[in-house]
């Protein structure tokens, strides 16, 4: 079993009170980071640790504060994006609700590097009594003089706010996100500018994802490069994986990145196995929105070396042969699902929180909902397949977010990667469109 | 200032332009399409993305390309940009997916919709589109919805560029209930609770509109557009400039607009007293046959070709060449 750095205290009784929370070595790094470090030696530990954005995208987080543009006299936001909505993803949820102070204390030693007063956690509009969870340990650490004016007699000021979202997934994109704080529609905005030159108000702003934030306690105490100890190259600390499907032990392992994916699958320590003894069938390593992939390309890669659960194991290969690591929301399917049924699924998923904003989204992911609609319910022609694979091209890199992609990404990988099972639904399409059809394998087709 | 390659024709423009404005300043068939930009409008632009170009440097300092196409209409320049838009075939491509996506589910009923003849969609679906459709299934439609005794919405036609939106926003100022509801392909423009935009300028909307999904009730039906006569003329108006566009059939005034340039953009803001209720010859001081640029059928008799601003270099790509000596631009100077 590897180090555990964020969910170590997560089963202690009480450890979203601020007494148990601070009895178990709670808000050290404040402390430390406020009295010892200057804001700029809080964000070279940072970029020292190696850690990436854990929302999904993987950009390296030291850098993305160091972006950050600082003209005089103008406030700067921190912006936490706790509206994590990707299916297959609920790690953030649990690290919340669980250890609401891990996140507060994160966000203060977060703000107090990038210089800023005011600091916003944007939560998911579904996840309402994780606000509650919130706002009662954002009261408890006013009250223990962690947050508000003069922190620690420092003379450093942080205000912390909770705004939960109005249920979109679309808010989760940056620039989404901030209009929806705004107040507005919560449309992605057109880049340049980014958000760390315009983001909230028009102001500096930089967004991270709430595991991102968590870690930084972790390595303002321990130092970054004791945290870039842990994991393999690139790929640095721990990382939360939220295992779901048809897994003996389905959960959210908190793991250190470079463990095998076989091992993650299988050993008991995690996963345990696929459930009722069934074969495994595909992956889908990183939330809905990656490229979905077959048991042999899981479990090694194309070269036929061992898959590691690292951003660069996982997407060896491109998107050919390989995957990403994403959010970590890891779904597992047996031998029995229907891999037509499940992109149908995923896609209607994109149809509905497309923001309709900009052309080739707005229309495309309804287009591929509807034929894979028509494909899973025996309606499906031959040509429909590769119209699939055209219009998730059509799609991919034309919109103004990466919602088109996420879209676009698993149709295309699918189509790929499970062609014969798609043209099976063409060509045995009654027998296809029965409820819990299972797709025999290539040897009807031959 | 800021020099940058467009198509290979070198332009200069101050920093921070668009590209798609220092396309403009060269002119011709070069330019990019736009569907939702709209220069007077703040905020406009990259929704439709048919205006994507590809970046293949990025600036003088930095001549690595964009690892994506970006859209014309809001990216602004840097100093040594080189910008392909005809002479990349990725984008001639994307361009043509741009077009399917718009019209899968757009109504295709140009013989009954007014805005037949001067309508971008029709223009960039012709210009860029192919000729048939891969899309089966159920079209996706709306009720018309009432929003006043003058415009009428027709949301099936809508494409969401989201023009009228900022119109209504920060041209006719009023109680802002026009805008956005819903999400996806189920968005549209809606009055919240069919309510009526009560602005002296809401009629500006009907301008704006690429598309026949805003209309003047006063104009619905009498005529097809390129049998009506354009016509500049002015009035004295205590509430707008006054100037703008008469249509003629006969000696009738079917309709009045604002003046528009070549990119159908509008130059004046008209009230809505001078285009609904001056619709005799007597209300307006007529100055002479207005001029169309654009190539709608409106123009077909009298037709001009575009116009290309810069004088042309003789070591042109030859794609742009290709695509210049299809349409061969007047030059100036």
């Amino acid at each position: 079993m590897g180090r555990k750095l964020l969910t170590e205290h997560i089963n202690v009784e009480g450890i979203d009170t601020f007494e148990v929370y601070r009895k178990h070595g709670g808000y050290r790094s404040v402390e430390k980071a406020i009295k010892t470090m200057t804001p700029d030696e809080v964000v070279e530990e940072v970029k020292k640790s190696g850690l990436r954005g854990r929302g999904g995208a993987g950009f390296p987080t030291g850098m993305k504060w160091s972006f950050l543009a600082k003209p005089e006299g103008v406030p700067r936001y921190l912006v936490c994006n706790a509206d994590e909505s990707e299916p297959g993803t609920f790690k953030d949820r649990q690290l919340m609700s669980k250890l609401p102070h891990l996140l507060i204390e994160g966000m203060i030693t977060s703000s107090y590097a990038l210089g800023a007063n005011t600091s916003y956690i944007y939560i998911r509009g579904e996840l309402l009594y994780v606000l509650r969870i919130l706002e009662k340990a954002i009261a408890e650490a006013y009250a223990a003089g962690f947050l508000g004016k003069n922190i620690l007699g420092s003379g450093y000021d942080l205000d912390l706010h909770v705004h939960p979202g109005g249920g979109a997934y679309i808010c989760g994109e940056e620039t989404a996100l901030l209009e929806s704080l705004e107040g507005k529609r919560g449309n992605p905005r057109n880049k340049p500018p980014f958000p760390a030159v315009q983001g909230l108000y028009a102001r500096p702003t930089v967004v991270n994802n709430v595991e991102s934030i968590a870690a930084v306690p972790v390595i303002v105490n321990e130092g970054g490069d004791e945290y870039a100890k842990i994991g393999i190259g690139r790929s640095t600390g721990t990382k939360l994986i939220s295992a779901c499907g048809h897994l003996n032990k389905p959960g959210i392992y908190e793991i250190e990145l470079g463990l095998p994916v076989e091992e993650f699958i299988y050993s008991d320590e995690y996963c345990g196995g696929i459930w009722k003894g069934r074969n495994l069938k595909a992956v889908v390593a990183g939330g809905s929105s990656v490229p979905i992939l077959p048991t042999e390309l899981i479990l090694k890669t194309a070269a036929g070396e061992n898959r590691l659960m690292t951003y660069e194991s996982l997407s060896d290969g491109g998107f050919v042969t390989g995957t990403m690591l994403g959010s970590g929301g890891f779904i597992a399917m047996d031998e029995t699902t229907c891999i037509v049924r499940n992109t149908w699924n995923f896609s209607r998923f994109y149809h509905h929180e497309s923001c309709g904003q900009c052309s080739p989204c707005r229309e495309g992911t309804g287009w591929l909902e509807k034929v894979l609609h028509r494909l899973e319910h025996g309606h499906g022609h031959m040509e429909d397949i590769d119209l699939l694979v055209s219009v998730a091209k059509q799609i991919e890199g034309n919109t103004i977010c990466p919602l088109g992609e996420a879209a676009a990404w698993p149709v295309a990988a699918a189509v790929r990667h499970f062609r014969d099972e798609f043209e099976w639904h063409v060509t045995h399409a009654k027998q296809a469109a029965q409820p819990g059809a299972v797709y025999p394998g290539a040897a009807v087709l031959a | 200032m800021a020099k940058i390659t467009f198509d290979g024709v070198e332009v200069e423009v101050p920093d921070g332009t668009t590209i798609l404005n220092a396309a403009r300043q060269i002119g011709g068939s070069i330019v990019p399409p736009a569907m939702c930009y709209y220069t007077p409008l703040k905020g406009s632009g990259g929704k439709c993305r048919a205006c994507l170009v590809r970046v293949a440097a990025g600036s003088a300092k930095d001549p690595r390309p964009m690892p994506k196409l970006v859209a014309s209409c809001v990216t602004p320049v840097q100093d040594g940009m080189v910008v392909e838009n005809t002479t990349s075939e990725q984008v001639l491509n994307v361009r043509k997916g741009i077009v399917e996506m718009l019209l899968i589910n757009h109504p295709l009923d140009c013989p009954v919709c007014d805005q037949a003849g001067e309508c971008d969609l029709q223009n960039f679906a012709f210009e860029h589109g192919v000729s048939t459709t891969r899309y089966q299934e159920e079209r996706r439609t709306f009720e018309k919805i009432d929003i006043g005794p003058l415009i009428q919405l027709h949301m099936t036609r809508c494409i969401l560029c989201y023009r009228c939106v900022y119109t209504a926003d920060q041209i006719a100022k009023g109680d802002r209930v026009h805008g956005v509801l819903g999400r996806g392909d189920a968005a549209e423009i809606g009055t919240y609770i069919e309510n009526i935009i009560d602005n002296d300028f809401s009629g500006n909307v009907i301008d704006v509109c690429p598309v026949g999904a805003l209309t003047d009730k006063t104009f619905r039906f009498k005529q097809r557009v390129w049998f009506t006569k354009p016509v500049n003329a002015h009035r004295d108006c205590p509430k707008c400039s006054g100037n703008v566009v008469l249509w003629y059939k006969g000696k009738d005034v079917l309709r009045v607009t604002a003046r528009k340039d070549e990119y159908g953009e509008v130059k004046e803001w008209i009230c809505n007293e001078c285009r609904f209720e001056k619709k005799e010859t007597a209300d307006w001081t007529i100055e002479g046959p207005a001029h169309i640029d654009r190539s709608s059928v409106i123009s077909a008799n009298h037709y001009e070709l575009p116009v290309l601003n810069q004088s042309v270099v003789a070591d042109l790509p030859e794609s742009t060449q290709r695509e210049l000596a299809k349409n061969p631009p007047l030059k100036l100077g």
